[in-house]
């Protein structure tokens, strides 16, 4: 029997600050560019200009020859260096080998060359301009369904059709669902390629000391221990003679969910100079060499009874993948297909992904990473529905979901839905937003000319990555809970939190269970010798799965505490609660830091018990979870302009039992900020020789805090049989739920015109278009 | 992104600078907000860089009763923030077109150190500042080593990126009229969703008397490689009521006659339909505005 606390206040459920906060708001956090080191050099990327290139030859000497430059490398200096890894594995998939620098051939525009290492970062920038590359410009292709034309031309010339895989799943009877259906309805989805522009781009310090054969590597990382592996394997190092350091994380949103050339590189170049040698990548370079997201063209088809039930699913999905396969490529549209029967109860469901290579660089995980691609999907066709059987599109929604009574409910796709209410998020915005007037008001603002409309869309997400056989390395985590011998108390996570405030949340988990208070609580993350191996964050995992595994090991450690309770008290009726352990039948009282102190002088121990309070626990968990919600939308279109103005946004999510609902409401608007910048303005635009043409943030449009709609949030809570803490993921919910709310609202302001669809991002002029032409895009 | 190396040098006297500049290949530095992202690109490459921003001389504003308009001018040195010019007490009071056109520009950090000097020099045909500029008839008085001379606006921009400015001549100060009692004014804009420089930007002021609109002056940025005077609107809307169909009818020129530009976040053809709306808001504020 465990422990019983008696909790006196608890801090789980109450929005408390962040503990985060003071070191990053008084500027004080110290990120990777704040390293500095005796002797540190600098490195600068010499990056391909063009698209598509042969490389007849480099001359290095002009560069070499500068005061200050120690080192340049090129392609054939890393030799003995391996591949980047892709970890994700497809039948069939054709993966191209992925060398750090460029060898003979440049596949994208930013393509690393080569690399200038010098004294101070201005001689290396200087550096990089002085090396001469001898490039024979190629024929490329940026668009993913020129790319499969019949010679169209070939991004790797071994595979000329550029299709990297395919990918065939099925589920039920889809040609009887097709044939048997009253009504089908088609169209033709994009979800454009987005730069996840994190605030703190990418950046590596190498420190190698030769004498002990050890390699320090500090990244700007979401996955430190997954990074120290496969950086090691690349290097040829012994995996514990490297250590990774992650220090402040500026934003990551999946896309340091990676491991890139230039992390490997900066080991190389560390162990070949002897010096501790910078990397800092320019904001152009993370527009140019950070993965980018999405990059869907979806064809969709749905097959339903005029009365509304949904029968059937087709989904060809098209997805760009880049030039090459950086960690996760190829498996993030396998995730769109998991999730693309959404919330509804599609028995029948057939999908084909086509893999497509174009001379762009890679796409990979983004925040949502294939669910908010599937959601927007599916949300889109319903509304597509609807607006085809004449039917609400509430209504239509809640006649297909699954009822509460259907958990755990199989979807067609072959994953176990956990629990839920798919109503209840739902029902609550509709109430929110007093659903039956505000279709009046927009009756009536339309009779008057305006242009407004309401959008609705429902969202699940698969998170909380995940049972380790669906996951690429493993999908659990890892925590130690330590007491020190002066009683304060240690947390170490595998996860690696970067802006979540999982220091906060975890610290307000192991102070409820211990029943200490917060302040002698802290969390450590992200390095690799001090914190026991772990996964990392992504996502939406770190408090799902990350938070079970702390919640054990505190079980573990609690059953000690109490064992060295009773020993001390001299009684076997012991209760430990509030920072002490009470004798029940003396009510003598003996506090956490004497029984620390004596755990660890051990003088004298309780029965088969070691010496010191330290647990550790690595948890698995038995299965996704599956958080779901409903966000409502009410837009107006400006006639003139085109420009959309969000007049109402309301978002109720089902994330079960929340920690702390200030760091949830956060995660929200962060989120729906992310997924405002896909439907309204952001978009990655390549040009026809594969030139990033929205290369910078004067071109690519970002939200502002200026443009961001008042959030109103909600939330219902359906328990989660998944974990022990009945939680599950919210980092990515904001994001999954928003973009299909915002465009159905802004397609259901124009469909008088007769708009059914438009595809992101609704910038003013192509709302303005359709306006002006009625409808006809 | 680092620029190139350059030597810098920070004079303390307009003389010093202009000593500085005579020597050739070197580039004046105001806010930076237009040159440092060039540098820092290396699309700007000067060897020599001549921080302005020591200069008190160059950071008056001042209102002079007699000076290059008939009923006085505002002198707003070169130097003169946005913030400054959008928050200053006098601007507001006697050129207030100016600064609705300031409070108009990028976000607080670039209007904390952005210049209207830089921004005159740079002449971005995407900028704010020539719409209103132009609206008003502004003047541009230039120095260098050996002289002063002064060019209306509309000569002084020459065209995207370029003016009459002789390599070591400065701008020292831009000149606007003080405005006449009961003139209504706007600056409407359509922004660029990424850069918050203009798609399109209109200036419009206007005067009326006895149920007449008896002057108007429009300035419109954004929509051509250079800032300019819309004057078909103006006549057209001259000597109406200025009703909403007079109005409508006025800002239908806008655009006429005007090579467009295009590029990802406006093709020409909705720049100039965009320049059309924005006319028409422009003169219906400042209608509302005058008395
Ligand atoms: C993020 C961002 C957003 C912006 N948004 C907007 C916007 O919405 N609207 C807008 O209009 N502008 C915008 N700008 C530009 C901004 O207004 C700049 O301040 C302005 O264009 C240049 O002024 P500056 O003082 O910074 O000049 P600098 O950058 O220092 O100089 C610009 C050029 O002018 C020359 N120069 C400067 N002063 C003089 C002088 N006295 N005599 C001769 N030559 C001189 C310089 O040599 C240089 O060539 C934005 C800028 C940024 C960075």
């Amino acid at each position: 029997m465990a422990t019983t606390i008696t909790k006196t206040e608890t801090l789980v459920g109450k929005r408390i600050r962040r503990k985060e906060d003071p070191r990053l708001i008084t500027g004080t956090a110290t990120y990777v560019d704040d390293i500095q080191m005796p002797g540190m050099h600098h490195a600068c990327i010499l990056r391909s200009p063009h698209g598509a290139a042969r490389i007849r030859s480099i001359n290095i000497k002009p560069a070499i020859n500068q005061a200050g430059v120690v080192a340049v490398f090129i392609g054939k200096d890393i030799e003995a260096v391996g591949p980047v890894p892709c970890g994700a594995s497809l039948p069939g998939l054709r993966v191209p080998a992925h060398s750090i620098l460029a060898k003979d051939r440049v596949y994208y525009v930013g393509h690393p060359v080569a690399v200038a290492v010098a004294t101070d970062r201005y001689i290396a920038r200087d550096a990089i301009d002085l090396i001469e590359v001898d490039y024979e410009p190629l024929q490329a292709v940026s668009d993913p369904e020129k790319a499969l034309e019949p010679g169209a031309p070939a991004v790797h010339p071994e595979w000329p059709d550029n299709t990297a895989f395919t990918f065939h799943q099925e589920g039920g009877e889809p040609e009887k669902a097709f044939k048997e259906a009253e009504v089908v309805v088609k169209q033709r989805i994009t979800s454009q390629r987005l730069v996840p522009t994190s605030i703190e781009t990418r950046g590596v310090v190498a420190d190698y000391r030769s004498a002990e054969k050890n390699l320090t590597l500090y990244s700007s990382t979401q996955i430190p221990h997954l990074l120290r592996t496969l950086v090691a394997q690349m290097l040829g190092l012994a995996e514990n003679r490297m250590r990774v350091i992650t220090p402040e994380v500026g934003g990551g949103f999946g896309s340091k969910l990676n491991v890139y050339a230039e992390e490997a590189l900066m080991g190389f170049v560390a162990m070949k100079i002897g010096k501790p040698v910078k990397w800092i990548e320019s904001r152009r370079e993370n527009f140019l060499c950070t993965i980018h997201g999405r990059g869907h063209v979806d064809y969709y088809e749905i097959a339903a009874r005029r009365d509304g039930t949904v029968l059937g699913l087709r989904l060809k999905l098209i997805q760009d993948l880049g030039a090459y396969h950086q960690l996760l490529t190829p498996a993030i549209p396998t995730l769109s297909v998991l999730m693309m029967p959404g919330l509804y109860k599609f028995r029948n469901v057939i999908a084909d992904i086509v893999g497509v290579f174009t001379n762009c660089v890679p796409t990979d995980a983004y925040r949502g990473a294939g669910r908010p691609e599937a959601t927007h999907g599916i949300e889109r066709m319903m509304d597509l529905l609807a607006l085809e059987l004449k039917m609400d599109p509430a209504e239509l929604r809640l006649k297909n979901f699954p009822g509460k009574g259907e958990f755990p409910y199989l979807t067609a796709t072959g994953l176990s839905y956990d629990s839920g209410d798919y109503a209840a998020p739902l029902k609550k915005a509709l109430d929110m937003v007093d659903y039956h007037k505000l279709r009046n008001a927009q009756r009536d603002a339309k009779a008057k000319g305006r242009l407004m409309g309401i959008g609705i869309s429902t969202y699940g997400e698969i998170c909380a990555f995940g049972p380790s056989p669906a996951t690429p390395a493993g999908g659990w985590e890892s925590a130690t809970v330590k007491i020190e011998p002066s009683g304060k108390v240690t947390v170490l996570t595998g996860t690696s939190p970067h802006g979540q405030g999982e220091e906060t949340t975890f610290a307000q988990i192991a102070a409820d269970e211990l029943g200490v208070s917060m302040d002698d609580i802290i969390v450590l993350h992200g390095d690799t010798s001090i914190v026991q191996y772990g996964i990392g964050t992504f996502g939406s995992r770190s408090t799902a799965v990350g938070g079970p595994a702390l919640y054990y090991a505190l079980q573990d450690l609690k059953a000690k505490i109490k064992k060295f309770g009773e020993m001390l008290l001299e009684s076997d009726d012991v209760t430990c609660s509030g920072g002490q352990c009470i004798c029940n039948k003396t009510g003598k009282t003996i506090e956490f830091a004497q029984i620390a102190a004596a755990s660890y002088r051990a003088m004298k121990l309780p029965p088969n018990t070691e010496p010191g309070l330290m647990a550790t626990h690595f948890w698995e968990p038995p299965n996704f979870a599956f958080p779901f919600g409903a966000h409502i939308v009410v837009s107006e279109v400006d006639r003139d302009t085109g420009q959309v103005e969000i007049q109402r946004y309301v978002a109720v999510d089902d994330c079960v039992n929340i920690i702390n609902p200030l760091l949830v409401d956060g995660q929200i608007h962060g989120g729906v900020a992310q997924g405002l910048g896909q439907a309204l303005c952001e978009q990655a635009v390549y040009d026809e020789n594969a030139q990033l043409i929205t290369g910078e943030l004067m071109d690519y449009a970002l939200p502002k805090a200026s443009t961001m709609p008042y959030i109103e949030t909600g939330h219902t809570i359906t328990p989660s049989p998944v974990n022990p803490l009945g939680v599950k993921g919210v980092g990515e919910a904001g994001t999954i739920g928003c973009s299909p709310a915002v465009v159905n609202s802004v397609v259901d302001a124009l469909s008088h015109l007769g708009v059914r669809h438009i595809d992101m991002p609704l910038t003013s002029e192509k709302l303005w278009k359709l306006v002006r032409q009625g409808g006809q895009a | 992104m680092i620029p190139q190396n350059f030597e810098y040098s920070a004079p303390t006297s307009l003389k010093e600078a202009l000593a500085l500049i005579a020597k050739g290949d070197a580039k004046v530095l105001a806010g930076g907000m237009s040159l440092i992202p060039l540098m820092k690109l290396r699309l700007a490459a000067p060897e020599h860089v001549v921080d302005l921003s020591r200069i008190a001389d160059l950071k008056s504003v001042h209102e002079d009763g007699k000076g290059e308009f008939p009923g006085g001018a505002l002198h707003l040195g070169a130097l003169a923030t946005h913030f400054e010019i959008e928050s200053s007490a006098l601007v507001r009071s006697k050129c207030p077109l100016l600064a609705e056109v300031a409070s108009n520009i990028g976000d607080v950090q670039v209007r904390n150190v952005g210049t209207i000097g830089g921004s005159t020099a740079h002449a971005d045909p995407a900028a704010d500042y020539p719409a209103g500029l132009m609206a008003l008839e502004a003047k541009v008085h230039l120095t260098t080593a050996k002289g002063e001379r002064t060019l209306p606006i509309d000569q002084f921009i020459v065209d995207a990126l370029s003016t009459a400015l002789k390599p070591n001549e400065l701008v020292r100060e831009i000149i606007v009229p003080v405005e006449t009692r009961g003139t209504g004014f706007s600056y409407q804009k359509l922004a660029q969703p990424a850069s918050g420089f203009a798609v399109v930007g209109v200036a419009a002021r206007v005067r009326k008397s006895a149920g007449k609109v008896t002057f108007v002056r429009v300035g419109v940025t954004g929509l051509a490689g250079k800032a300019f005077r819309a004057t078909r609107v103006e006549k057209l809307l001259e000597g109406t009521s200025g009703s909403a169909a007079d109005i409508q009818k006025a800002a239908a020129q806008a655009a006429e006659g005007v090579d467009a530009n295009t590029d990802l976040h406006a093709s020409a053809d909705y720049r100039r339909q965009m320049t059309k709306v924005f006319t028409a808001r422009a003169l219906t504020q400042a209608l509302s505005r005058a008395d």
